[in-house]
């Protein structure tokens, strides 16, 4: 396959920008592996969706690859000890996040030892992929917390179980990695392109795709090469291809990949799979590669340490929870030439709020930056309308108008303008010739109208409580209505009937006439008149003294004289 | 001259069965700007606003009896969206209403709480559980921090604590626009300042 022939059907996006790659700075090297850490501390929560449920307590010995949390809910993924070693924690630590907000950790203090759970692999190397089901192949990858690690952290079981059963004709491998600075998914294809290509066949069997096309940028040559050496080894049904696109920037995001390699558009708000494609990444291709041929978990990932003011940038493969702060040192860290320490690259990452944060399935890349290496944005400007930002922008949409709406908090407006397919790559802000970080706004108002929207949902749900609540009261209180004037009713008939009986009435007439003491001392006679008939008719239903035969009766006068004697005996002591 | 007499009377009976038909079949229980207020309002049924509860409030509102700014868990947010709904001017938020702090939950201390039920009867949305002589704990999802149970607590156990942020609830700050924008105003003031000396001789 030359190039040309590739080249030839191939598609431009919309916008993009040029940037300069820096990424010579750390992909010359080999994978280096990372020095084991005293201390573990894995997130819970390193995924979309809902964090694991710890399956661990404190105490507890680990061994490497021993699950720690258990998948929550159907969009979630287990997490697992990265070494061997005792829990010491289980509790909130600062998580890397823009918000600088903790979140749920087990902390592993290790022993050295990097003892290994039982790994149980599907198969081996020397098999055909095609004895194992699909099932089999999700539920390993599902066990083994694999999420998508091209960034978007989505549990690839859930997207390939979803693709399964949709008609998907195209799998698309982003390796474009357009990022400035970031080379792992470079180095990753240099070093190991049979996990890449051997991952890439079980997703496409999954799927059941009819060809794979795996878009590269063209400035990774020697990943090129090594993915077409590597394919070259199989035989042309596997109908993969590799392609080289342009270096362009943002040509790895999925969307725009997928442009470039199909002319497809994904529709607004949709996914790929609505048009028959799915995109995965070429980590997460070698992480089930891990899974399935290994049977280990994703316990580790590749993460570049460059910038300027590090010592020996590279490519590191870090156990997930390892502190950021021990890769940085083992790469060397020149501390007074430090500006910036950014977790991704310097067009979508963040700045860290900390690096005693861990490494988590979301680090692809530290960037420690020296001073005057980035842009720092001077104050905005006013916009001046020169739709440089809306030329640039990857999606077609138009950032000077999302920004005046969301800069007015007009979220309707906002949306109107689809702001939800801003990917965020930052083309607008790095264009603008007013510095006004347009991306930020985006973030700003994509995160107010979810929380509008939660906001919402919670007042719905409060007033449907609300008004459950006064339905039930208000029955309530027409049931306590209801039962006095059921009482009530009851009651006057009671009276009726006892009006009817002419004695009573003449009692009653004549107590209401004089209702004096004389009237009461009559009622008290009248109670003990009654309550003596009482006694005597319950004494009168005394049956066991009846029918007792000669025997019995001088026994009870017997009983009954010795009564007597003591009672008297009783007395006279007293 | 007939057939068109007759076809107008004909086209007027029409529509105007038509018409009485929808009075009938499309009849409006309460008024629409009510419900279009009340979706509006947070439903914190706190009664901050003096009447007991949102609808209340919301129908209030509708007639005219009460202004757009009692409402402090809404927010300038509310009173901008209230004021764009009914095409009225923006109000300040009332002085005597304290700023809304966030959002907040109400929290029973267990150890203390004696099961009088008191809170709970109070509780406009159902969310607090217990019996009689029970401890009662409050369901912190369904919980609408209007602190109407915090008053006829006997022994006050009850505690108003902030909703703790969490990674799904953050939010992206405001980009510090108009902090900047003093500075490009200034910016811009002396660039024209430069240019206007230039022009002069």
């Amino acid at each position: 396959m030359s190039l040309s022939s590739t080249l030839s059907h191939l598609w431009p996006f919309p916008g993009g920008i040029k940037l300069t790659s820096n990424k010579t700075l750390s992909n010359q090297q080999s994978i280096t592996a990372a020095h084991l850490s005293q201390q573990l501390i894995i997130p819970l929560s390193q995924h979309i969706g809902q964090p694991a449920d710890a399956t661990v307590k404190v105490g507890d010995k680990v061994l490497k690859g021993q699950i720690l949390g258990y998948a929550h809910g159907p969009v979630s993924a287990p997490v697992h000890a990265s070494g061997s070693g005792i829990v010491t924690a289980i509790e909130e630590h600062l998580v890397p996040h823009p918000s600088g907000l903790s979140s749920l950790c087990v902390f592993i203090d290790t022993d050295g030892y990097e003892q290994w759970t039982d790994c149980s692999p599907l198969i081996s190397t020397e098999q055909n992929i095609s004895e194992l089901s699909n099932e089999q192949i999700n539920e390993q990858i599902a066990n083994a917390g694999i999420v998508g690690l091209g960034g978007a952290l989505y549990p690839s079981a859930v997207k390939l179980r979803t693709a399964e059963k949709m008609h998907t004709d195209t799998l698309v491998i982003n390796a474009a990695e357009c990022e400035p600075y970031i080379t792992c998914d470079d180095v990753l294809m240099q070093r190991r392109p049979e996990e890449v290509i051997l991952g890439i066949m079980l997703i496409k069997k999954i799927v059941g795709a009819k060809q794979c096309l795996i878009g590269i940028e063209d400035n990774k040559p020697e990943a090129y090469q090594a993915l077409l050496e590597t394919i070259s080894g199989y035989n042309s049904e596997t109908h993969i291809e590799i392609i080289q696109v342009p270096t362009r920037y943002p040509a790895g995001g999925e969307k725009q990949l997928i442009q470039v390699l199909t002319g497809k558009e994904v529709p607004t708000q949709g996914l790929p799979m609505d048009i028959g494609i799915i995109c995965h990444n070429v980590t997460t291709a070698a992480a089930i590669y891990h899974a399935v041929y290994r049977g280990e978990p994703l316990v580790s990932r590749i993460v570049t340490i460059t910038g300027g003011a590090i010592k020996h940038p590279q490519n590191m493969e870090v156990p997930l929870g390892t502190p950021i702060r021990d890769i940085l040192n083992q790469a060397g860290m020149d501390e007074s030439k430090i500006e910036k320490i950014i977790m991704g690259g310097p067009m979508m990452g963040f700045s860290l709020p900390s690096i005693d944060t861990p490494v988590t399935k979301a680090t692809n890349c530290i960037l420690v930056s020296k001073k005057g290496e980035l842009d720092t944005p001077p104050p905005a400007m006013p916009c001046i309308r020169c739709a440089r930002c809306s030329d640039s922008c990857p999606m077609s949409l138009l950032p000077q108008q999302m920004y005046w709406y969301a800069k007015a908090r007009d979220l309707e407006k906002v949306q109107d303008y689809n702001i939800f397919d801003c990917i965020e790559c930052g083309c607008c802000s790095y264009v603008c010739p007013s510095d006004i970080p347009l991306v930020q706004y985006f973030r700003y108002a994509k995160t107010e109208i979810w929380d509008d929207e939660r906001e919402r949902n919670k007042s719905n749900i409060a007033r449907d409580r609300h008004e459950f609540r006064e339905e039930r009261l208000e029955k309530a209180k027409a049931a306590k209505a209801e039962a006095a004037r059921i009482r009530k009713q009851k009651l006057a008939k009671k009276k009726a009937l006892n009006d009817q009986k002419p004695l009573e009435e003449a009692k009653s007439s004549d107590r209401k006439k004089n209702p004096d003491k004389p009237d009461s001392a009559d009622l008290i006679q009248e109670a003990i008149a009654r309550a003596k008939a009482k006694k005597a008719q319950q004494q009168s239903k005394k049956k066991n003294t009846d029918n007792l035969t000669e025997a019995q009766q001088k026994k009870i006068d017997e009983i009954n004289e010795r009564r007597r004697k003591r009672s008297e005996d009783k007395k006279s002591a007293t | 001259m007939l057939s068109g007499i007759l076809a107008f009377i004909a086209l007027a009976s029409f529509f105007g069965l038509a018409l009485g038909l929808a009075a009938v079949v499309f009849k409006v229980e309460s008024s629409p700007v009510i419900d279009q207020i009340d979706a509006l309002l947070p439903q914190t049924q706190c009664g901050q606003c003096s009447f007991a509860g949102c609808r209340p409030y919301a129908e209030a509102i509708a007639t005219g009896d009460a202004p757009i700014n009692l409402c402090p868990p809404g927010g300038e947010n509310l009173i901008q969206s209230l004021a764009d709904l009914l095409d009225v001017e923006v109000l300040p938020l009332g002085e005597e209403e304290d700023a809304f702090q966030g959002p907040i939950v109400a929290v029973i201390i267990e150890e203390t709480c004696i099961g009088c039920t008191l809170c709970i009867q109070a509780c406009p949305v159902d969310a607090i559980l217990g019996a009689a002589k029970q401890m009662h704990t409050v369901i912190e999802s369904e919980c609408t921090g209007c602190e109407l149970c915090v008053a006829p607590c006997p022994v006050d156990c009850i505690e108003m604590i902030p909703v703790k942020q969490t990674l799904k609830s953050w939010r992206w700050p405001e980009p510090l626009y108009n902090a900047n924008n003093k500075e490009a105003d200034t910016i811009f003031t002396t660039l024209d300042q430069v240019l206007a000396e230039n022009v002069r001789p």
